[in-house]
């Protein structure tokens, strides 16, 4: 059956940069905004946009995601024709590769998009959060007669040479695109949303393929290929919230930009829901010496301690005489009495012994651990345990249940 | 043996004193502890049963319910063999659409119950509240070769306000019933019935026939009461929480006990959840001045003001400056600035502009219907 648009979106990130929270899921399932998962946003921009046919292009741990979606139901993407599709690498005929590039990715499900015969192609990461209209995009890709639609963000300049950085002529036609310039000559950034023409994609995608120098990327080689080709490159200007969620410290603020009186992400917009799966968990509870403060919290919960500037996930528990400040608890999150918890990400299932301290600044010297993945977010994995009385310090990746007893002697 | 077994769900309880509650829905769909309607619990129970073919006999006001339901998907009830079906009231020759009483409703639905390719047939109402699975009952049922097992539980307080349709069980050493009780001016026994009877299928069609041919039209009063010496009767205790919804202070109370944790551990057991209609609201929001203590909150609620033993719904705000004590605000309930509210149940979109006062008390709390603006 024929669809006007379908999305791909590609999910098969590593999330490397997210060190432990990426162990055993893909960044698109890790857990977002106290009931959400990264993947629900693009997924529900898709069905607001009136998109119903989406691949999900998956390769690393994809277990987790593929339950998380199941059959689209939560999203509404359970269709009879169309719906979701996750779409990782298979065998063809003798011969079988994994997605080399995103281009790569997409060019071998090109079966699966001409199952739809759609007149347009818009290709997502799987890793930002923002709400966007595509079919405002889309309205634009075909007033300008474009090839090729790309959403852009003006980003501040000094941070332009982490993104696909473009220059365009007054009428927002595409002049030149260079993926990650040491010296960018503008600031408008490609946030890595397409939209391209089916039978223009399909071309370039077969060529692209045939070229054995490239790395199969559209941003480092499909995109700029299009531009020399004098391809009609359009560039739609976005302006809102959108926050590339890719490494600890922006998924940290990402999610504290969703509390206080800054919050800058309105997920309570009647408008635009934002749909995950639901956790099928009682409504929270909030106890009588309990307080709860510029946080979000959602259901499962069972708070007896003081929360502050926090996102609480579901199922999370705070005890008695507890203190959580500026962190992020993810699903099935324990914190036992006592404990103080600060600027800290703690992965799902993680547990606080009493009287623990999270992200204690004060012994943050006496170790030198890597913090070039946090900076000061002290990060634990899914399903570690912090036993009681233990200091983490500031800025430390707890991937094993931690003791605390390295900690002691360093201090002897 | 739950795979033979189906749920029969009677929604259309009359005379309970819930007032402005039922005004424009059934006991089924009330709202319940932050995020439930009481029907969740029977059909959640059935279904951690194992029990995968459910009928839903709908009596009057059945929109909101029907609303809620939906197809069954979120109780796994959306199938292709067996599933949830909505037995609403219909007219033909000998059915006026009205029914007449729970023999009448039945009756009506004889239809469904042939139909169903189960052998027992797990017959309730809807307006008690517990967290259970049925499969240790009809283990007993079979064993015990019982006409037909009675549930119950063992209250200690007796009210005689609260009273309604008050089912008591007098069983011997053996958990037989000898006798039973309805509304009993001094109750001889703790042991009252959770409003749920497990029997052969073929037996309630028996009944409901012959019951009906003598003109009798309910299914307590007239069948299992006057019938009490010559069917084999059995009781099976639960011990666990039990709320009975039949009145607007039994209502408030047992709102305000899933404010306790043991209440709540009960209700809401892990291992048997209590599924509901999914809402897709964003998780609830505390603003800086947000003062909570002991309440139940749901998501898509905005709490900027002060809450205390308060249970709040999907969707409620909370202005900056307002004061709530011992309240129950169900969905989308907008409560302004500077308001003050005590023991006062607002029911859904209830909007309170700023500065109003309102206070009932703990055994007679002020309701306000559904949508008005104070």
């Amino acid at each position: 059956m024929k669809k006007r648009m379908i999305a791909m979106l590609l999910a098969g990130g590593q999330g490397s940069r997210l060190g432990v929270l990426t162990n055993r899921t893909a960044k698109p399932a890790v857990p977002f905004g106290a009931k959400y998962r990264i993947i629900d946003f693009p997924l529900s921009n898709c069905v607001n946009s009136d998109i119903d046919t989406v691949g999900v292009l998956t390769q690393y741990e994809p277990l987790e995601l593929n339950g998380y979606l199941g059959n689209g139901s939560a999203w509404d993407l359970d269709r009879n024709t169309g719906g979701v599709y996750v779409l990782p690498p298979y065998v063809k005929g003798s011969r079988g590769e994994w997605y080399s590039g995103t281009a790569n990715a997409i060019f071998q499900n090109l079966a699966f998009i001409e199952r739809y015969c759609p007149d347009y192609v818009l290709v997502l990461s799987g890793d930002h959060i923002y709400k966007m209209d595509y079919a405002a995009m889309l309205r634009h890709h075909i007033e300008r007669q474009a090839d090729a639609t790309i959403a852009v963000l003006e980003v501040p300049l000094e941070e332009a040479h982490r993104f696909g950085i473009m220059e365009t002529d007054d009428g927002g036609i595409v002049t030149d695109f260079i993926e990650k310039p040491r010296q960018p000559k503008s600031n408008k950034a490609s946030m890595g949303i397409y939209i391209f023409t089916t039978a223009v994609l399909r071309r370039y995608l077969i060529e692209d393929d045939a070229d054995e120098s490239s790395a199969h990327d559209f941003g480092k080689n499909v995109i700029p290929k299009m531009l020399g080709d004098g391809m009609r490159l359009s560039a739609y200007a976005f302006r809102g919230y959108w926050k590339d969620v890719g490494t600890v410290k922006s998924l940290w603020e990402a999610n504290m930009d969703l509390i206080g009186d800054k919050a800058q992400l309105d997920l309570n917009d009647r408008e635009w829901r934002i749909y995950s799966r639901s956790p099928v968990m009682p409504a929270h509870y909030i106890g009588p010496s309990a307080s709860a403060r510029c946080s979000i919290v959602s259901e499962g919960c069972e708070i007896d301690g003081t929360v502050e500037n926090s996102v609480l996930f579901t199922g999370v528990r705070v005890g008695h005489g507890a203190f959580v400040k500026d962190s992020v608890l993810m699903p099935g999150t324990r914190i036992g009495p006592n404990a103080i918890v600060k600027k800290a990400i703690l992965g799902e299932e993680a547990m606080v012994g009493a009287g623990a301290v999270l992200g204690d600044a004060k012994c943050a010297d006496d170790l030198p651990y890597d913090t070039s993945l946090t900076g000061d977010i002290t990060l634990v994995a899914s399903g570690t345990s912090i036993a009681p009385l233990a200091r983490v310090p500031a800025g430390m990746i707890v991937n094993n249940d931690f003791t605390g007893e390295e900690d002691a002697e360093n201090d002897g | 043996m739950t795979d033979n077994a189906f749920g029969l769900i009677y929604t259309g309880e009359a005379n309970l004193q819930l007032r402005e509650l039922t005004y424009s829905r059934s006991v089924a769909a009330v709202p319940f502890a932050g995020r439930y309607r009481c029907i969740d619990f029977i059909l959640s129970n059935l279904v951690n049963t194992g029990i995968s073919n459910v009928g839903v006999i709908t009596q009057k006001n059945y929109h909101s319910l029907m609303d809620h339901l939906g197809s069954g998907k979120e109780w796994d009830l959306h199938r292709k063999r067996d599933g949830l079906f909505i037995l609403p009231p219909f007219v033909t020759r000998d059915n006026t659409g009205i029914y007449n009483g729970t023999v009448d409703a039945i009756r009506s639905v004889l239809g469904y119950v042939r139909r169903s390719s189960q052998r027992y047939v797990l017959l309730t109402g809807s307006h008690t509240i517990y967290n259970t699975t049925y499969s240790d009952m009809l283990a007993q049922h079979i064993k015990t070769c019982a006409d037909i097992t009675i549930l119950y539980n063992d209250v200690t307080a007796f009210d005689r306000d609260d009273q309604y349709d008050d089912l008591r069980l007098m069983l011997d050493e053996k958990g037989r019933v000898y006798d039973l009780q309805i509304d009993p001016y001094r109750p001889m026994t703790p042991s009252q019935s959770c409003d749920l009877y497990i029997m052969e299928k073929t037996l309630l069609e028996y009944l409901v026939e012959e019951a009906a041919s003598h003109a009798l039209t309910d299914f307590v009063r007239d069948v299992l009461v006057k019938n009490v010496s010559t069917l084999k009767l059995y009781g099976y205790r639960y011990d666990g929480y039990v709320a009975r919804m039949n009145s607007l202070s039994s209502y408030f109370k047992h709102n305000m006990a899933v404010l306790d944790r043991g209440v709540r551990s009960d209700l809401f057991n892990p291992q048997h959840p209590i599924y509901t209609k999914v809402k897709d609201e964003a998780p609830a929001t505390y603003g800086p001045d947000a003062h909570v203590a002991n309440s139940l909150v749901a998501d898509g609620c905005i709490v900027e003001g002060s809450i205390e033993n308060c249970v709040l719904f999907r969707g409620v705000h909370i202005g900056v400056g307002s004061i709530l004590k011992d309240c129950i605000l169900m969905q989308a309930s907008d409560v302004r600035e500077n308001c003050s509210l005590e023991h006062v149940i607002l029911d859904k979109g209830v909007t309170v502009r700023a500065g109003r006062r309102l206070a009932g008390y703990e055994s007679f709390p002020v309701i306000i219907r559904k949508g008005s603006t104070i």
